[in-house]
């Protein structure tokens, strides 16, 4: 059977790619496209590890086909810095230690993006609430939410950033 | 037990190091195992049984053989038959032929999920169509999944050279 051509932008930039009727966004983005920032964890939707958005609305991305994302605007963990800037919340995950293994880290990092953009002063129920559909074995998610609370407080203006030269993509 | 008794002697202990994969990992830059890309790469898949316990009675792998892109199919005959011998490996004593027999299984399966054939091939979505393709017949056997059961008379048992009266060996 013929593969599919999809037309979408990806990060910002426009992407073509061929994809098979069975392969997932989350295949074409790590074997199509090089984005092996997501990460297939589960296959099955539970984990989170494969977040990324479509038209601003976070999903499981082995849980979408590759071809439904023709015509749309697929954001993954690879367009959140902007060059050598880290986003607010990777620095604030850096400054925390809100990772170990780092696995899970891309989809975290991908919903609390979502979540601030869609609540910016989210309670610490609402940012658990939000992250529940993203696992973690490693942190016991104590850090991942200071952390992204922290990044919201200083997103809304509500804290000075402090960039430390650590901090800051090498 | 070594005690500081002047603290301003510490350098690094009591500071909060940000960690230094930890750019790579909030970008989605880190490689993992799963990430690591090569040029000719294969994928394997593993044909598992579903029983607890069997004997393998034949296994054909034709056509898992002959579907494009599988580039190789093995099976125990394909690994030399490793007699019984037991050494001390670590913690304790292993026995080869055992550790052999749990790499890939020869006449019995022993437990679900024991591996009785694996393929490589070109790409994942292939390799586990090749498994599917692979046909094993099995004489399935009782098995024991409670320690009393184990024990009772009659038990079935998964190796012949078990002693099971006393500690004097066969």
């Amino acid at each position: 059977m013929a593969k599919t051509h999809v037309t979408a932008t990806v990060n910002g930039e426009p992407a073509e790619f061929l994809c098979e009727a069975h392969e997932t966004l989350l295949d074409v983005l790590r074997d199509e496209l090089g984005l092996t920032g997501s990460k297939e964890g589960c296959s099955s939707g539970d984990c989170g590890a494969c977040s990324v958005t479509i038209d601003g609305r976070l999903v499981c991305s082995c849980l979408v086909l590759a071809s439904e994302a023709e015509g749309h605007a697929i954001e993954t963990i690879e367009g959140m810095a902007r060059g050598e800037q880290l986003h607010p919340l990777q620095r604030h995950f850096l400054q925390e230690g809100a990772l170990q293994c780092g696995f899970c880290t891309p989809g975290l990092l991908v919903a609390a993006k979502s979540l601030i953009e869609h609540h910016p002063d989210p309670t610490e129920t609402e940012a658990r609430y939000w992250l529940a559909g993203n696992l973690c074995r490693c942190t016991g998610y104590d850090k991942v939410i200071k952390a992204v609370l922290g990044a919201a407080a200083e997103m809304r203006g509500a804290a000075p950033a402090a960039a430390t030269d650590e901090a800051r993509v090498s | 037990m070594n005690h500081v008794s002047d603290p301003k002697k510490l350098k690094v202990v009591g500071t909060r190091p940000v960690r230094p994969d930890g750019a790579d990992k909030v970008t989605g830059r880190a490689t993992f195992g799963a990430d690591m890309r090569m040029p000719g790469m294969l994928t394997g898949a593993v044909k598992r049984s579903p029983h607890a316990h069997a004997r393998i009675l034949s296994i054909d792998t034709s056509k898992a053989a002959a579907l494009p892109g599988v580039k190789a199919v093995v099976t125990a005959a394909d690994f030399p038959n490793i007699p019984s011998e037991e050494a001390f490996v670590g913690e304790g004593p292993m026995n080869f032929r055992d550790l052999s027999r749990n790499c890939m299984a020869r006449d019995k399966v022993l437990y679900e999920g024991h591996a009785v054939a694996a393929v490589a091939a070109t790409s994942p979505a292939i390799a586990a169509r090749a498994v599917e393709l692979i046909a094993v017949e099995y004489e399935v056997l009782p098995h024991v999944i409670d320690v009393e059961d184990a024990m009772a008379d009659g038990a079935p048992l998964l190796h012949d050279d078990v002693f099971t009266a006393g500690v004097e060996p066969k």
